[in-house]
């Protein structure tokens, strides 16, 4: 298996969806390639980097919703 | 509209147990249902903040986020007596919500859209070309820090707008791959794809960061 394939595969060897006759190559690949295992590595601490950057972040939730919002909300459900 | 299978981040999940929320939730369900015109202020009230937070992650853009959250209300308006109680109002809501968004992102303006290529890894002969070296601090680590948080979000944004709403459904929102396709009308397969190829090149975008890089 060439990086390039390995890279290509990343994604379903994370969720586990890898068949046999590719799971067996791509491990050896990355028992070999230590480049490939910094990538796999970088590639796993990305997707777990994007949920925490909005997970945690309760000042991303505002206090209220604008007052001029909630007004237009309830007018246009009169037109219902 | 049934309700959501999924669980949106906001950690309300339908296995959760009975709670005081879920009786307020049914108080206030039953409030709407009868009409009682406080009762819809008090779910904008409640809710609104937390769909203004979807909006503004799937669109980016205040005037369009504040859009959808009119238009999701109006939708659970309309969709009240459909909802049959088996998930959380909140996450029927944001179910909603996300729908709203997507509406949104579809019917707005489409700018050119730059290729993902160049945040993609390169190969020379079926080999990275780039040597990667390691991160200088673990990521959960770093990512308790606020403007790590803001610094990765930005990156992001910054990810073509076709990518980066597969990611922000599948890795932020919560929705699987079957349901991210049908709400964006791509197969399954694409979506994979998209998704993939978004967190590669985020990782191009976030990797000099956190080796160490400063800008």
């Amino acid at each position: 298996m060439t990086c390039r394939e390995f890279a290509d595969f990343i994604m379903d060897y994370l969720t586990g969806e890898l068949p046999p006759e590719t799971l067996e190559p791509f491990e050896r690949h990355l028992s070999r390639c230590p480049n490939c295992h910094e990538y796999l590595a970088q590639y796993r601490q990305t997707v777990e980097a994007g949920r925490r950057a909005f997970a945690c972040d309760d000042d991303l939730v505002p206090d209220n919703v604008p007052e001029d919002l909630v007004k237009a909300i309830l007018e246009a459900r009169k037109g219902l | 509209m049934v309700d959501s299978p999924f669980t949106p981040m906001d950690g309300l999940s339908r296995a959760a147990p009975a709670s005081p929320a879920d009786a307020d939730d049914a108080a206030l369900l039953a409030a709407l249902r009868a009409g009682e015109s406080d009762a819809f202020e008090r779910l904008v009230r409640s809710y609104g903040p937390r769909l203004l937070a979807v909006t503004r992650r799937i669109l980016g853009s205040e005037d369009d986020a504040r859009d959808a959250v009119q238009d999701a209300f109006l939708s659970a308006f309309r969709c009240l007596d459909r909802f049959a109680g088996e998930s959380r109002l909140s996450t029927w809501l944001h179910r909603i919500a996300v729908n709203a968004a997507l509406m949104k992102l579809r019917t707005r303006r489409r700018k050119p859209e730059e290729s993902i290529e160049p945040l993609l890894p390169a190969f020379d002969g079926g080999h990275h070309q780039e040597q990667f070296s390691s991160w200088a601090e673990p990521v959960d680590q770093a990512l308790e820090r606020a403007e790590t948080r803001a610094f990765v979000r930005d990156r992001i944004a910054e990810l073509p707008e076709s990518y980066r709403t597969v990611l922000i459904l599948r890795d932020i929102e919560g929705l699987d791959t079957e349901e991210t396709a049908v709400r964006l009308g791509l197969t399954p397969n694409a979506v994979k794809i998209r998704l993939h190829r978004a967190r590669q090149a985020l990782r191009t975008l976030i990797a000099p960061h956190f080796r160490g890089e400063h800008a």
